[in-house]
């Protein structure tokens, strides 16, 4: 598969609220990185929007099947708009910047993001894992509604 | 009456024109906190803030003087000074050029001639009346006169005093950026709900469900990087019988205070974990055992400083809230770093915060859904009264003027809260 058809498959996953399945494609020392500040260089002495490991972006997707999980009880409906893909080959792995256009809705509010996007990719047979996933949001250091979507 | 001992009208939260009162006879009386001085170090630190809806800065005037004035040009009525925080040694409005100095005088005006001298002469940018810090807290107050900082605070001075005693050197800087997360509902949603010992197990049930499914706490030493924040959530979930136990005071100004929810074993990486070893340790050779004993086992949780402020002294978290308007709010999360303590302690502050208290948090969230939906409650007029009566009469006055709940779950933090909101409402 390539770069870009990947990308478009884990967006498509994400829509159509597949997030056990969307989690399968991070390797197990994943980290999901939504940083505060622009240029953010480190996700431990600074805070983030989302900073998780793997197993916290499992607990992540659980909390979003919990029959109380009020702020995403319903999940949002979204739209990813993926685009501007690009990869290089760095360390062995391989490096994808995109764009992403993101169109969020519930309770009758409607949301519109922004993001620059940092995938680092391995190689899975003929597919790919994500070992690594920054979203550098346009909007990430402004004043925010909560965030219960995965980017 | 809309404000009974055991009632509140809804029209408290939802009537546009209560809200206009409201920051004229609150915003506009009461000391509000504004920061803390290490946001201002050196001379010429400003950082920009809101006052009620009044746009603010703070600067470092000079060594020893901290100011503050109203973000507004006396000529054309511009923010003079651009949002966020930097170091000026003129503030220039972009508008025209008019320049204030650090403490807001007038110092020049392109075309100045064209007015009369005495018209441009003592002109500057409205100071805000009075500026006045606690252990290092700026506080602010819209009202030239007004009881005096230390008495507003009262006994809510006890959870400053943990808050910087438990520093080393009683240094404390803010640090590690800061979330500003907005919802749709009246700003005195969320003071009420940061003392609700009721709330956790229904609004964070989600939250607290995951964090039981989560990987035990490491060993001392070899802590997971979500430990903090996992070990929260579950508290969060704790038995009926801890909150009917926790501590729950409230002053006569409104604000209050939980104790006894947490203790360091419980909560933080606790005793036996080596960085905690030696921050205690750091501690002890700076104010003796006793005393560093003491300071680590006062066990005040949230703190909330009405009208405007919360913090959590433990973690090292502080949230400022500015209201927008009767149904919108803001607020600003800070966290705080110990430069005196060892450096690891800062990341546990971090990871706290991202979890707990940062936008995109898995316990914040369900907290800002639930405001919402009381406002949305509210907004009818089919039903007139919320009820604040759980506790009510047995209320039991503490000396130096605290008052504390029968049990943990009184309601006794709102009906405080309440009660100032009535005093400031009405005061001439």
């Amino acid at each position: 598969m390539d770069v870009a058809q990947f990308l478009y498959h884990e967006a498509r996953l994400l829509d159509t609220q597949q997030l056990e399945a969307w989690l399968e494609l991070f390797t197990a020392d994943a980290t999901y990185w939504v940083p505060l500040e622009k240029d953010q260089r480190d996700p431990l002495e600074t805070s983030s929007i989302i900073h998780d490991d793997k197993t916290l972006l499992d607990l992540r997707v659980k909390q979003a099947r919990h029959p109380r999980a009020h702020a995403r009880l319903p999940l949002a409906r979204t739209v990813h708009q993926v685009s501007n893909v690009s990869a290089r080959e760095k360390d062995g792995e391989t490096e994808v910047h995109s764009t992403l256009v993101l169109v969020e809705f519930r309770n009758d509010k409607q949301r519109t993001w922004g993001a620059s996007v940092e995938h680092r990719l391995r190689r899975d047979g003929k597919s790919w894992k994500i070992a690594h996933k920054r979203v550098d949001l346009v909007n990430s250091e402004g004043e925010l509604d909560g965030i219960a979507i995965l980017f | 009456m809309l404000v009974q001992p055991d009632r509140v009208h809804r029209s408290v939260y939802a009537d546009a024109q209560i809200f206009d009162l409201e920051m004229e006879k609150i915003f506009g009386r009461a000391w509000l906190v504004l920061g803390h001085e290490s946001q201002v170090k050196y001379e010429g630190d400003y950082f920009t803030t809101r006052m009620g809806r009044e746009p603010v800065v703070v600067v470092r005037e000079t060594k020893d003087r901290i100011g503050a004035f109203i973000n507004r040009c006396a000529h054309r009525g511009t923010t003079v000074c651009a949002e966020g925080r930097g170091n000026a040694e003129r503030f220039v409005c972009p508008y025209h050029g008019w320049s204030y100095d650090r403490s807001g005088m007038l110092k020049a005006a392109p075309f100045a001639d064209g007015y009369a001298k005495e018209t441009l002469a003592g002109m500057r940018l409205k100071a805000v009346p009075r500026v006045a810090a606690y252990r290092g807290f700026i506080f602010g107050s819209l009202s030239s006169s007004g009881e005096s900082l230390e008495s507003f605070l009262g006994p809510a001075k006890a959870s400053f005093d943990d808050f910087v005693d438990r520093a080393p050197g009683g240094v404390l800087e803010v640090a590690g950026g800061v979330f500003k997360h907005a919802y749709n509902g009246n700003w005195k949603l969320m003071l009420e709900n940061h003392l609700d010992g009721a709330h956790p197990a229904w609004v964070h049930a989600s939250s607290v469900a995951v964090a039981r499914g989560a990987p035990e706490p490491g060993k001392p030493g070899e802590e997971h990087y979500y430990d903090i924040a996992v070990r929260q959530m579950r508290q969060n979930g704790a038995p009926d019988s801890v909150w009917e136990n926790t501590g729950m005071w409230t002053t006569p100004r409104g604000h209050g205070y939980m104790g006894d929810y947490h203790d360091d074993s419980r909560l933080v990486v606790g005793m036996g974990n080596p960085v905690f070893d030696s921050y205690r340790k750091k501690l002890a050779e700076e104010k003796g055992e006793k005393e560093a004993d003491r300071a680590l086992r006062v066990t005040l949780w949230n703190t909330v400083v009405y009208p405007n402020c919360s913090f959590m002294s433990q973690f090292r978290q502080m949230r400022i809230i500015h209201p927008l308007a009767v149904d919108r709010s803001v607020v600003y999360t800070y966290s705080f770093r110990m430069p005196g303590a060892p450096q690891r302690m800062f990341r546990d502050t971090i990871a706290f915060s991202n979890v707990v208290n940062g936008t995109g948090s898995w316990v914040l969230t369900d907290d800002l859904e639930v405001y919402e939906r009381i406002q949305r409650g509210f907004a009818s007029g089919a039903v007139e009264w919320a009820q604040i009566g759980r506790g009510y009469g047995r209320d039991v006055q503490e000396p130096g003027g605290a008052a504390r709940g029968g049990t943990g779950t009184s309601e006794i933090f709102i009906r405080a809260q309440m009660r100032a909101w009535l005093d400031y409402m009405t005061a001439q």
